[in-house]
């Protein structure tokens, strides 16, 4: 009967949302008052401009995630959620990072571009500014071996996911 | 026809149906107000003391009716003000429309005289809100709120005009009938009405499975038990939900909010649950095997302690907002829907049954509880019920409206009015208002209300003098906050902080000052000579009862206790 909120696991939640002024603080509004804690969280039209899928990485359990599901579709300007499974889903995020590279830390630095199919953005005298893509833990360890070199600054996208297959997720879904 | 946008709300407001609107004008809201004073012939206005109460008047309103109530005030702190009544009418589910004025758009975000971004700040309390920027979408919007806040689970939902889009003119196009339901919205869950035809028959089949997976585990229960909610007046399933605990032939407890939807006086029924519950009430549903959960949702309040709420029951739980399930308590099956619906599929499926002894044992609870001492607040509220059953009783926060909610036999549905949910103290005297004048027969509404809440609120006493509106305010004083000390008393060694009200007002100049009738009571024979008087009259008036400091609510469940371990009995 009583409901466990100890357990905690990672979750990936598409949503789809009218694109309306205020659509963003009332999403993110509604997991801070609730009590969810927010990973990431990113934001970007469709081919629809009338709609905007945002996608939000959340800790939580499956009870918790059942709730959240059910309090987003109680807001009005949310058409459709779906929460992703990992196995199921494909995930990336992009970081841009400075690193700290002078003339004798380039070539390693371009070992672990290689390494990592990173993209150099921009070299200076001093930096290297530096561009990934992939899964989180791609994403980690990378920035792990280049806390070895110095990291000046870094800015990452949060992550977006769709899910594998040919299903999609369309706003349709009340009928 | 070409009009300007404060003449469109007006149409609008027309188009629904409303004929009364509680409100305050000011700055941001003139164009409104000007339009008010021009169409007075078709919505008449209650100008309260203050925009709180305007709120709780809408929102009263809307409680005793059932209709959409609406509350109109100014930007910045007019709009600000209402925060309280909003929430309180979020909690309980009410439907009211809130329309507030803003400062021009040219103006917006300069933090500009009396601005205040109402709609960021009621985001959280409200079921939907809007600011309307451009005069073309006025009409459609309000059509939209009015949909929104009285379908599927009902709400507030708050409709921020800035003043240059009531000043500027646009086309307005009547709209009657279908015409004023949104039509693209109308498949979000939150906007579902209750289904009828070709609905309905989709309905059914989609809740088939569950239906008969519910009429299976009434068919294995032994110990089943009735929990009834706010939601079954919302929907108004009181018939069908005596129905189906005629033919479960189980007993009924009821949640504060859910009071009157099986009178106090059924055999059914074993009162409220919960923290200041009945001893039959928390004994029956401890000890029950089957929960029929129908419009709750399972408050703190109501379960005590979460994790031995219910021990040997399965849960079957019924509710139009699914984001209710399973929230607080997990269900065995739950259906969503909506209560007079689902309880009307359901009873089609469930044969008669008969549990004599778990019946048996329910009822010689309640009634042990029944022989429990005699006392004052007691006694005031059944005189009360003695010479007036079915008047519609609003009360504030405390220990008064739990005695209310325990003492007096509500018989129907709306006939309490009473802030669950968020416990607003001060909401009683506008919603006894609201309600008063939601009756065409303008027959007497009572409020009950205690020496701490009244002093929230007695500032409204001018508006029921001016508006004549037949309000019987009876203060159980006891020169206390009486909640607030009881709970001192039990959990903090009798050290009672800044409860004590030894001060003013004298509530019998008080009521002269406004020009009322007022009369001190301290025995029952004057109590009720007074409330009898005062019913016949039909004026609004103070009846002052002097209570006991020391009176406590009994029985009571410490919060986070088991809820059959009474501290109090």
């Amino acid at each position: 009967m009583y409901i466990n909120h100890d357990d905690s696991r990672r979750y990936t939640v598409g949503v789809l949302v009218d694109n309306e002024p205020g659509v963003l603080s009332r999403v993110s509004g509604l997991f801070s008052r609730r009590g969810f804690n927010i990973e990431s969280l990113t934001v970007g039209t469709t081919m629809d401009p009338e709609i905007s899928r945002i996608t939000i990485v959340v800790k939580g359990n499956d009870a918790n995630i059942e709730q959240l599901v059910q309090q987003l579709y109680k807001l009005i300007c949310v058409q459709k959620v779906q929460v992703m499974q990992p196995r199921n889903s494909v995930e990336r995020q992009l970081l841009l990072v400075k690193v700290k590279a002078g003339v004798t830390e380039r070539e390693g630095l371009m070992r672990l571009v290689d390494i990592f199919k990173a993209k150099v953005l921009d070299v200076t005298r001093t930096s290297m500014t530096l561009q990934i893509t992939g899964e989180n833990d791609k994403i980690a360890s990378m920035l792990s071996l280049l806390e070895d070199y110095g990291i000046l600054e870094l800015v990452r996208t949060g992550v977006v996911a769709l899910e594998r297959g040919d299903g999609v997720m369309s706003s349709d879904i009340f009928d | 026809m070409r009009l300007n946008g404060a003449a469109i709300l007006i149409e609008c407001l027309i188009e629904q149906g409303v004929g009364t609107v509680f409100g305050f004008p000011g700055g941001a809201v003139l164009p409104i107000y000007d339009e008010l004073y021009k169409r007075q012939d078709r919505i008449s206005h209650v100008l309260t003391a203050h925009e709180q109460h305007a709120g709780h008047a809408a929102d009263g309103y809307a409680r005793a009716s059932g209709r959409t109530g609406v509350c109109i005030a100014t930007s910045g702190p007019g709009a600000t003000n209402l925060v309280t009544a909003i929430a309180t009418a979020y909690m309980d589910s009410t439907p009211v429309v809130f329309i507030t004025g803003n400062v021009p758009q040219s103006l917006m975000g300069t933090d500009s005289f009396q601005e205040a971004d109402i709609s960021g700040i009621t985001m959280p309390i409200t079921k939907h809100n809007y600011m309307v920027t451009k005069v073309e979408r006025l009409a459609d919007t309000l059509r939209e709120a009015f949909y929104i806040a009285a379908s599927g689970r009902p709400g507030p939902v708050v409709v921020d005009i800035p003043k240059d889009v009531q000043i500027a003119e646009t086309e307005y196009i009547p709209a009657s009938g279908d015409a004023l339901i949104p039509k693209i919205s109308m498949k979000h869950p939150m906007m579902q009405l209750r289904p009828e035809g070709s609905a309905l028959e989709r309905y059914k089949i989609k809740a088939q499975p569950r239906l008969e997976k519910a009429a299976q585990l009434i068919a294995e229960a032994h110990r089943p038990l009735i929990y009834c909610g706010g939601g079954v007046s919302l929907s108004g399933a009181q018939a069908e939900l005596l129905a189906l605990a005629e033919r479960v032939d189980a007993p009924v407890v009821s949640t504060l909010m859910g009071l009157g939807a099986v009178p106090a006086e059924h055999n059914r029924m074993l009162g409220m649950l919960g923290m200041h519950g009945t001893h039959a009430a928390n004994i029956a549903m401890q000890r029950c095997d089957l929960l029929i959960a129908v419009g709750v949702r399972f408050s703190d309040r109501a379960l005590g302690k979460a994790e031995t709420f219910a021990p040997d029951a399965k849960v079957l739980h019924i509710d139009i907002d699914r984001a209710e399930i399973n929230k607080n308590v997990s269900t065995t099956l739950h259906i969503t829907g909506d209560a007079r619906v689902v309880l009307e599929l359901l009873l089609a499926r469930v044969s008669q049954k008969k549990h004599e002894q778990w019946m048996q044992q329910a009822r010689s609870m309640a009634e042990e509880y029944l022989d429990d001492g005699l006392f004052e607040p007691r006694k005031i509220l059944k005189s009360m019920a003695y010479c007036a059953p079915d008047i519609t009783v609003a009360t504030d926060v405390g220990q008064h409206q739990m005695w209310t909610a325990q003492h007096f036999p509500f018989s129907r549905v709306r006939q309490l009015i009473s802030s669950g949910g968020l416990g607003t103290m001060g909401f009683g005297l506008g919603a006894a208002m609201g309600a008063a004048q939601s009756d065409p027969e303008g027959k007497p509404v009572a409020l009950v209300t205690g020496d701490g809440s009244f002093r929230m609120n007695l500032t409204e006493l001018s508006t029921i003098v001016y508006y004549n509106i037949p309000v019987i305010v009876v203060i159980f004083n006891n020169g206390t906050l009486g909640m607030v000390r009881q709970w001192q008393t039990l959990f903090f060694g009798h050290r009672y902080s800044q409860t004590t009200l030894d001060r003013g007002p004298d509530f019998m100049k008080l009521a002269d000052a406004y020009g009322l009738k007022g009369t001190r009571v301290d025995s029952i024979g004057d109590f009720e000579a007074a409330f009898a008087a005062a019913y016949k009259e039909g004026k609004p008036c103070i009846i002052e009862c002097m209570l006991d400091i020391d009176e406590m609510v009994a029985p009571m469940v410490a919060p986070g206790s088991p809820i059959d371990s009474f501290c109090l009995n």
